[in-house]
């Protein structure tokens, strides 16, 4: 899987930056997405493209409880976050929800804004002009919930 | 084998993954009106016990725009339609987590979970309690049970005398400015020691409320019949004796840049607002230790006084603490969260600053991405109110 990433190499990217309380009295994602990131990156829901993924240092999405982060993310496209680590509501909903919370140890200066990034899921690495990150790969019971599609497919299935 | 609170109450070793039944969980009405539409959506029409939830609109009451309405009026029809018991709408209404130890609702080892990450406030009366999103709140609604991952244990043995002008709220405050916003996690936080059992529930409440604020799973105190076990395995002993320490002032944008008030007075903080309340500082205890402060005096910066709950808001206007903050120049509104996320009642503009006893001060977290909020305990923001700047509370 190729994409493109958006690096912001800050640790504690919390939920009030990813989405702001005060757009909270919204729960539909298109609305949510037009203020993704909008504390840290104003000019975020324009550049992110379907399939993108952010990059970011450690404890990603502390805070809040509010799914609407995931969603505001997905909603602006974003496939996943890769990062050193995540705080345990926002990768608990992230599981939930399907989408790809990666946590990677090696997450460096040299990955920039705009590089395209070679993903292998199975083999837990990705690629950037021949430099190679490795990461925790996913944790099995985490991937059976995201290939059924999300937590609440256990219920019905 | 020995056992912490945190394993006994989820019945398993710290690591490993468990299905527990859930004795109650509390909803709000931002988290969960999207937990009723996905059920709606996979055809489940029934929740699976409608004595076990508790329904607390407070993020946006009174409904301060037609969007949150719209969403307070999804989650009203939600509640009648499933005949819930326990629902504390706009008259008996408050802060979910002073609601539901107020109420009785928390009883020492139950499991309990929350929609709102500041469900972990519970454990102050020995409960495993935890904050979820709304999907895991659908799946609990639906089935009544959900995994965990029984969480390792660090210890914090609080130990000393309680200094002058000191609070609850600085004890939490020192600690996350010691292990840092991810120090705890994944991981619970057990609170322990003289200090901690000589403390009023609320003051517990205060402490367990901002263990998510160190990225804890839950933050618990022991009771006479929950305890951890003699010789229990704890990953982590951390022993602070807070004899010598001064109250700490918590600087943007993290709840872990907490500060000596000294320091804080020696920078000559001018503050444009003071919020009083929330589910940290928001219960009787908070509201007497203001009144103390400000009785017979006039405030210089703009300060919102907002009791957690209905009940909280009776006690003081029955004692005369309503008219002693009106008297002192300060506004009180009837309970919500409102200006803790920004909200409403109280959102901040460019560049303003202020002093909240709230528990996050992220970057916009009370309004314009570049105000300014600095967590405190009620003592020292009723000073600072006062005062316009921030000031010790000696």
């Amino acid at each position: 899987m190729k994409a493109k990433i958006h690096v912001y190499l800050k640790d504690s990217i919390n939920t009030d930056e990813i989405i702001p309380a005060r757009y909270l009295n919204s729960d539909k994602e298109e609305e949510l997405a037009k203020h993704a990131m909008e504390d840290l990156d104003k000019g975020f829901a324009k550049k992110a493209k379907k399939g993108d993924f952010i990059v970011a240092g450690k404890d990603f999405g502390c805070g809040s409880s509010r799914e609407h982060a995931i969603w505001a993310l997905r909603g602006a496209g974003i496939k996943g976050v890769i990062a050193e680590s995540f705080a345990r509501i926002f990768y608990r909903n992230a599981i939930n929800n399907g989408f790809l919370a990666i946590e990677c140890r090696e997450i460096d200066k040299n990955l920039k804004s705009g590089d395209i990034i070679e993903l292998s899921l199975e083999k837990g690495f990705f690629t950037v002009k021949d430099r190679k990150y490795r990461f925790t790969p996913i944790p099995e019971f985490v991937k059976e919930i995201m290939e059924k599609g999300g937590l609440l497919k256990r219920l019905t299935t | 084998m020995k056992k912490t609170i945190t394993e006994k109450i989820l019945r398993g070793r710290a690591g490993e993954l468990v299905e527990r039944p859930i004795d109650l969980i509390m909803c709000h009405d931002v988290t969960t009106p999207p937990a009723i539409k996905m059920l709606k959506k996979i055809g489940i029409n029934k929740v699976w016990d409608k004595n076990k939830i508790v329904v607390c609109p407070d993020h946006f009451v009174p409904n301060k725009d037609i969007q949150s309405a719209e969403l307070a009026k999804e989650l009203d029809q939600w509640v009648k339609e499933q005949g819930i018991k326990h629902y504390y709408k706009l008259g008996c209404h408050g802060v979910c987590h002073a609601i539901l130890p107020e109420q009785g609702h928390v009883k020492p080892g139950m499991v309990i979970v929350g929609a709102d990450s500041h469900t972990c406030t519970y454990g102050a009366l020995g409960s495993f309690s935890t904050g979820i999103g709304s999907t895991d709140a659908a799946y609990v609604l639906a089935s009544g049970k959900l995994w965990f991952k029984v969480p390792p244990t660090l210890r914090f043995n609080i130990t000393g005398k309680m200094p002058k002008g000191f609070s609850a709220k600085d004890i939490i405050l020192y600690i996350i400015s010691q292990i840092g916003v991810d120090g705890a996690q994944y991981k619970a936080m057990e609170f322990g020691g003289e200090v901690i059992h000589r403390l009023l529930d609320e003051e517990k409440m205060t402490i367990c409320n901002m263990a998510i604020e160190a990225g804890a799973k839950n933050g618990i105190i022991e009771t006479k019949d929950y305890y951890s076990d003699k010789g229990c395995k704890y990953e982590k002993v951390y022993n602070y004796n807070i004899s010598d320490l001064e109250p700490i002032v918590a600087y943007p944008h993290l709840p872990s840049k907490g500060k000596p008030i000294s320091k804080a007075v020696r920078d000559n903080i001018k503050i444009d607002q003071v919020f009083i309340g929330s589910c940290t500082n928001g219960r009787y205890s908070d509201m007497e230790q203001a009144a103390q402060i400000l009785k017979g005096k006039k405030v210089k910066a703009r300060t919102i006084i907002i009791p957690a709950t209905t009940e909280v808001y009776k006690k003081c206007l029955k004692n005369g603490l309503i008219e002693l903050f009106l008297e002192s120049g300060c506004v009180v509104s009837t309970p919500t969260c409102g200006p803790c996320l920004g909200g409403h009642m109280g959102v901040l503009a460019q560049g303003e600053k202020c002093v909240s006893t709230t528990n996050r001060n992220f970057v916009g977290r009370m309004g314009h991405p570049k105000s300014q909020v600095y967590l405190a305990s009620p003592r020292v923001a009723a000073i600072s109110a006062i005062k316009g700047k921030i000031a010790h509370p000696r």
